[in-house]
């Protein structure tokens, strides 16, 4: 799967996106992330085979998170609908 | 675009708005159609039907929260700054959203097949709703949220039921 790897300082927090590669509040999210040196992974998830979709589809049900993006997962526990920037933060402090 | 002659306004962030425009012009190019940037498209018209924009959603999604789903109708009030853009919750059913995921997962080689057959259970579940207020007429699996043509409700809809007969 087409995972890709922003490098930052700031690896406090395992932070991982899916997105959609067309979305503008998935790239606002994306661009905060960067701003703040976080270092984060993505994927989008529009671009990705049938068979990665599948799995990232299991992906998300079983946190019991919604199809919705972008969705922010930090340290695989916090989950984040939405470019909800208090929200990321607070969960990033 | 009818946005202006309908109170709308276009995001006022440039960059923001370029990104918008950039994704549906991708998804215009990839589908065909131009589909909700901001949302998981199908990739077959019958699914993402909803989501084209602007999308069944958006007049809704304006009046309660100041912007459409993907940011790119805004209100008066945003678009003077007096009310902060949001994002908006996601108002599409989510038996839609899981339509879309599985419309496209399926083997490549039933596709096609699934793909009629997924249309038809879709179509299937359409029907008429006409506004009593003005008299437009939708051809959907639910009413509307709001009346295009004259804003009222949803409570305004009604089902039109067709008969069909035959004489001989």
């Amino acid at each position: 799967m087409k995972i890709q790897r922003v490098s930052g300082n700031n690896k406090k927090h395992k932070v991982f996106v899916y997105a959609l590669s067309t979305c503008a509040w998935c790239k606002k999210t994306k661009q905060f992330l960067k701003d703040k040196d976080v270092e984060y992974e993505y994927v989008d998830v529009d671009l990705l085979s049938k068979e990665d979709l599948e799995k990232v589809k299991a992906e998300i049900t079983s946190r019991g998170a919604q199809l919705l993006f972008p969705l922010i997962v930090i340290d695989d526990k916090v989950i984040i609908t939405g470019f909800r920037e208090d929200q990321i933060s607070g969960a990033l402090a | 675009m009818d946005a202006e002659s309908r109170g709308y306004k276009l995001n006022p962030d440039a960059s923001f708005l370029n990104d918008l425009l950039e994704g549906l012009k991708t998804n215009e190019e990839r589908y065909g159609y131009p589909s909700c940037p901001c949302r998981y498209a199908a990739g077959i018209f019958e699914l993402d039907k909803d989501i084209i924009c602007p999308c069944d959603y958006r007049d809704i999604d304006v009046e309660e929260f100041g912007s459409c789903y993907c940011g790119l109708f805004v209100s008066k009030e945003v678009y003077e700054g007096k009310r902060k853009l949001q994002p908006v919750p996601e108002r599409r059913p989510s038996k839609f959203i899981e339509r879309a995921f599985s419309g496209r997962i399926t083997p490549e080689t039933t596709q096609e097949v699934r793909k009629e057959e997924r249309i038809s259970e879709v179509v299937g579940g359409m029907k008429f709703w006409y506004c009593k207020q003005c008299g437009y007429v939708a051809f959907r699996e639910e009413p509307p949220y709001i009346c295009p043509i004259c804003k009222a409700k949803r409570e305004f809809f009604a089902e039109i039921n067709l008969s069909v007969s035959a004489r001989g």
